[in-house]
């Protein structure tokens, strides 16, 4: 126990020691957060933005509350009805300054020109244009509207951003400190002899290995605390859901599946350069097959493939279930089953290849 | 007490092609000041493992302190000290939480640790970290982490190589009143002079084998030569290693 203790405190110093490790462990995954969420933080459409030449009625008489609300989705700035003026805005259109340029043509005509440019911008200012005709329209027949459509969004809160981002770069972060965190410790200690010296010292195996596991899954929910509490500012607004806390456990699970990794390289590689080499090949394109950056629904069918065989995808869709969805212990266990058992066989092919020293 | 602190017999070990050890047998009795000479690639350091029971011999025994020390054992790890060719040394610790490590792996409290960097003269250095070291600190530091749970018996592996004279002279003091207190001391080295102020017995080892075993005087005057150098060059010849 004492042994376990003073080789944990070795390590874990070793490791806050290291910068460069701390920060590509901790700092680096956050970075990606703190940008992504920022970029992603208003991700709903922009407003659409048109100018509107001279007086068109059916704009001028919207009434001060409609326009308010209107005012989130549509903004309108208005010029003379000049035919420079005229001349100006289909010019922005056609630059993409605007969205769209509107003007009365005739009585009961209102023209809109806008760009192709951007099918949604353009699909989207259409449609808020003919929404304010057809609700002028109907006011003018005089009756009440015979038909109104309720819209709500559902699913509103896994939608955000936030709440997919957190789960995936946080799983992407746990990889990280795993696969490096093993792969470089090996190599170290196998090149300094250190793993000689504590063969010749009395100190079990056990005390060892559980010392350099107790030391990743330190590291590993201390991502989990900084990242949680980073997505839950109200600015990142993250909304954890009833069963967060089986995050824990998933983190855990995938700390000893990617330390597993970390144990095969280590054990192939007989530099810290070799092994960083190999695990930047490894980690790097399994973030980005994984999902853990941006969803896979659009990619094509092989990536989503060879997406099914990667550790990270299932952790972080799982990380995902329990954060954000609210699901339980049935999107957490056959997960954690199934690094548990990866994590058993990567370790048994590591230990094949398991070398003390570089002799 | 009637063990030897060291019984090898017949030790071989061979790597591909070559054959590191090529029957190895030899006796050190306790509280003796053992050295292994011989040029680069004789073999010392492997014979030196096997003995330590770092490495498996593919045939032979060794025995420490009567017990064999292949398979790994335990309780006879707390008894030998063991200095390695490179100092081991954890990553970014400093020299002082290095011996505490290495205290607490043995189950020895603290202030022995801190007592150790004193004899070692390393207490200014104690918050020095492992690669800011000189050479010599280093090799002293290594060894302290050798001794800090009062061995038995302690192996150094060219304890010297790469220190200055100054240094030298202060660890040649320093292994000296180590074996004073009753210790049996075993090193390899390749200089001569260590060999002959420090050690009561050695061993000139070539090609896998023990050339002669014996006080460094009585081989002197055994080969009627003047000193231990050449004892060694004409035991080894005088072509380049390595």
């Amino acid at each position: 126990m004492k042994s376990f203790v003073s080789l944990s405190r070795a390590m874990a110093l070793g490791l806050l020691r290291d910068r460069a490790a701390v920060f590509f462990m901790l700092v680096f995954p956050l970075m990606f957060l703190a940008l992504f969420g920022a970029l992603f933080a208003n991700d709903s459409t922009a407003q659409a933005k048109i100018v509107q030449v001279g007086d068109v009625r059916i704009l001028d008489d919207i009434p001060d509350a409609e326009r308010a609300q209107l005012r989130d989705v549509l903004s309108i700035e208005k010029t003379d009805g000049s035919a420079a003026a005229k001349a100006a805005a289909l010019k922005k259109v056609r630059e993409g300054d605007t969205d769209a340029a509107v003007f009365q043509d005739g009585e009961g005509e209102i023209a809109l020109r806008y760009s192709a440019a951007d099918s949604v911008r353009s699909g989207n200012v259409r449609g808020l244009v003919d929404s304010v005709v057809q609700q002028a329209n109907q006011k003018a027949t005089g009756e009440p509207p015979a038909y109104r459509l309720t819209a709500e969004r559902v699913e509103d809160r896994s939608v955000k951003p936030i709440q997919f981002l957190t789960p995936g770069l946080l799983s992407w972060a746990v990889a990280m400190g795993g696969v490096f965190g093993s792969a470089f410790n090996l190599v170290s200690w196998r090149k300094k002899r250190i793993l000689r010296r504590l063969w010749l010292a009395p100190v079990g195996p056990g005390s060892v290995i559980g010392a350099r596991v107790g030391v990743n899954l330190a590291l590993a929910f201390a991502q989990t605390a900084i990242f949680i509490g980073l997505a839950t500012l109200p600015y990142y607004g993250l909304q954890l859901s009833g069963n967060w806390w089986l995050c824990l456990p998933l983190v855990a699970c995938g700390t000893l599946a990617f330390m597993s990794i970390g144990l095969l390289i280590g054990s192939w590689a007989k530099t810290e350069e070799a092994a960083n080499g190999l695990a930047q090949i490894i980690v790097l394109p399994m973030a980005f097959l994984s999902g853990s950056f941006f969803p896979l629904e659009i990619a094509p069918p092989w990536v989503r493939t060879v997406s099914d065989y990667l550790p990270l995808t299932h952790l972080a869709e799982a990380m995902q279930a329990v954060l954000s969805r609210g699901e339980s212990w049935g999107a957490a266990l056959p997960v954690m089953g199934g690094l548990l058992g990866f994590a058993a066989v990567v370790t048994l092919i590591a230990s094949r290849l398991f070398r003390w020293d570089d002799a | 007490m009637t063990d030897k602190a060291i019984t090898a017999e017949g030790l071989r070990k061979r790597y591909g092609e070559t054959q590191a050890v090529d029957g190895v047998s030899l006796e050190v009795e306790r509280g003796e000041f053992f050295g292994i000479l011989g040029p680069n690639g004789a073999g010392k350091t492997t014979t030196l493992e096997i003995i330590e029971g770092l490495r498996e011999p593919d045939t032979g025994t060794a025995r420490l302190l009567g017990e064999a020390s292949w398979p790994r054992n335990p309780a006879l790890l707390h008894r030998i000290g063991v200095q390695l060719q490179a100092s081991a040394f954890f990553e970014r610790l400093s020299a002082r939480e290095q011996i505490h490590t290495f205290a607490s792996l043995y189950g020895v409290p603290g202030a022995r640790a801190d007592q150790m960097l004193e004899t070692v003269g390393l207490t200014d250095k104690r918050g020095t970290r492992e690669n800011k070291l000189s050479g010599g600190q280093a090799q002293r530091l290594s060894i302290a982490c050798a001794l800090v749970h009062d061995p038995e018996l302690v192996f150094l592996d060219e304890p010297t190589t790469g220190l200055d004279p100054q240094a030298r002279r202060n660890l040649w003091d320093l292994l000296r009143t180590i074996n004073s207190e009753g210790r049996t001391v075993v090193l390899t080295t390749h200089y001569m002079d260590e060999a002959e102020t420090l050690c009561d017995r050695v061993a000139v080892m070539d090609h896998g084998r023990i050339l002669r075993v014996g006080a460094p005087a009585q081989l002197v005057e055994e080969l009627g030569v003047r000193s231990l150098e050449d004892v060694f060059l004409q035991l080894t010849g005088r072509e380049y290693r390595e």
